[in-house]
């Protein structure tokens, strides 16, 4: 048995539904699709399916995917919560379930409809307490307005700008322009459309916010050994790690001692301590990006620059092909698809296959986040 | 469909941890829940079972003066819930006690008790300006306010 997660489990197949704002079909039918056409990817037929992971948002249950796809004997399976947060730690669980023989293919999917489905932040009855208590009362309603809150503190105490958030939006937006498969393919951005656009809560405004989609999807993990039989190179699972700080508070991150270090400090300490390499080494990321200030955020979290340096490290094209860290080259949460983050770890695969729609030329290691400022994942993938 | 009418503002989901705080407001008091181990005393927020720095579950709800400053505020337009669209745009902040500056409450600044979350114009707000607490009454709770001090 595996003593370590390094390098022992890759990810084979993946697999989506198209993004739109609307999708005829229904979540559980959507996530059937793409799990099927993530083993269709790997070649793997679904009655070896013995593992599944997902969220504890996730509406379709494991029972409904897997006598629908036709898996056999499912023998791990696992959700975990707190959003988007979840998203890496799919692949984490798997990969642990994997290395340790509780099973041998594992699927990881999202399915939501977000684009036509209700705002979560719209059910008053169904709310954790603490912040239902303490927060939502005084109109801090949604994931914008809580995030808002963090973003006006860190524009203050480090003279981060609305224009470093410009360069986030800019990125995604370049990249999705590239990606037909995104729902802003063909529809360009640029600083005055910015800059007029309407708030949605100072400070931060339309193109801050990721969209809000329909779609679904999928990706398949198995044994390092069994990856290399399959039909595409296989992308390994290198290092893994999820993170909840200590004293953190849940979805609403305003009562530790220092609130603009995130979950992405602890998830990071982690995750490097069992990498062979470092920020430097970095080819591409897919970073979590619900709304553009998570990108700053993680950038320091994550090891690319020092504290309250996130915003500079945006300046001079930095995200951009050809930068010093190109981001989210589908197009992101922002600007191809929000699906939980789900897209950024596909986009991850596609990149190191050398296939994605915005190459980075010899990809060989990529990072992917979830979630800021929520309990949270993330992966560094290689070939 | 729902209106600012028939949807009012939102009242607090209350839990056992948070009830005491919510009692004291209904008395004018504001306080803030603290280890009671006298070793220990450390002040905690939000409230829970059990001291996170002595692991004593002894608990206290210790007076605070009610002055504070502003941490950083928000600015939100809609969509939003009925009866925040309607007063929208509106502030939101989030003040740290001067007593104790890690403890950070959330809530609105008004022109004075009582008065909504759109009283005071945004422009009128800056991260460190100073506060105090006020208390109204919205539906059988006392809900804190924050009131901004002359300067």
């Amino acid at each position: 048995m595996a003593s370590s997660l390094k390098d022992a489990t890759a990810i084979a197949g993946i697999g989506q539904t198209s993004f739109a704002k609307q999708l005829p079909e229904s979540e559980k039918a959507l996530a059937c699709r793409a799990i099927v056409a993530a083993l269709d990817d790997a070649g793997i037929a679904a009655s070896e399916v013995d593992g599944f992971a997902s969220y504890t948002m996730e509406e379709t249950d494991e029972v409904e995917v897997a006598k629908a796809i036709g898996a056999g004997d499912v023998t791990f399976f696992s959700k975990v919560g707190y959003g988007g947060g979840g998203s890496c730690a799919t692949l984490a669980h798997l990969a642990a379930a994997i290395a340790t023989g509780q099973a041998s293919v594992g699927v990881a999917w999202r399915s939501r409809k977000r684009g036509s489905g209700p705002r979560p932040w719209r059910n008053t009855t169904a709310q954790l307490p603490t912040p239902a208590q303490w927060t939502r009362p005084f109109g801090l309603l949604r994931p914008a307005d809580e995030i808002a809150m963090l973003t006006r503190r860190y524009m203050h105490e480090y003279g981060a700008t609305r224009d470093h958030l410009f360069n986030v939006a800019l990125a995604c937006r370049n990249r999705a322009n590239q990606n037909p498969a995104a729902m802003m393919y063909e529809r360009p951005l640029t600083r005055d459309m910015y800059m007029t656009s309407r708030w949605i809560s100072e400070p931060l405004c339309l193109f801050d916010n990721c969209l809000e989609t329909d779609g679904a999807l999928a990706c398949v993990l198995v044994s390092a050994e069994r990856a290399r039989d399959c039909r595409h190179r296989p992308v390994y699972v290198h290092s893994v790690a999820q993170g909840l700080p200590a004293q953190h508070h849940g979805m609403v991150n305003y009562w530790n001692d220092d609130p603009l270090s995130g979950p992405a400090w602890t998830a990071a300490r982690q995750l490097w301590k069992q990498a062979d390499f470092g920020p430097q080494d970095v080819d591409v990321a897919q970073i979590y990006d619900a709304f553009t200030p998570l990108i700053p955020l993680s950038l320091e979290g994550y090891g690319f620059c020092g504290r309250g340096e996130g915003g500079a490290f945006t300046e001079g094209g930095a995200l951009e092909t050809g930068g010093r860290l190109p981001l989210n080259t589908a197009g992101g949460g922002l600007s191809e698809a929000y699906v939980h983050g789900f897209n950024l770890i596909t986009e991850g695969v596609r990149q190191l296959r050398g296939t994605s729609t915005a190459q980075v030329p010899g990809a060989s290691t990529c990072l992917v986040t979830a979630g800021e400022g929520v309990p949270t994942s993330a992966v560094l993938l290689r070939t | 469909m729902a209106d600012a009418k028939t949807d009012p503002l939102l009242t607090p989901v209350v839990d056992d941890d948070g009830t005491p705080f919510w009692e004291y407001a209904a008395q004018g008091e504001l306080r803030i829940q603290a280890c009671g181990n006298e070793a220990c005393a450390e002040l905690r927020w939000p409230p829970r079972p059990c001291c996170p720095h002595c692991q004593s579950f002894a608990t206290e709800w210790r007076r605070m003066t009610g002055k504070a400053r502003i941490w950083s505020y928000v600015v939100p337009h809609p969509p939003l819930l009925p009866a925040y669209a309607a007063l929208a745009p509106y502030n939101a902040v989030l003040v740290e006690l001067t007593d104790a500056p890690r403890i950070r409450l959330a809530g609105n600044v008004v022109t004075e008790a009582g008065e909504p979350p759109d009283s005071v114009p945004p422009d009128r707000l800056r991260i460190g300006a100073r506060v105090q607490v006020a208390f109204a009454e919205r539906d059988g709770f006392a809900i804190p306010q924050w009131v901004l001090e002359r300067s």
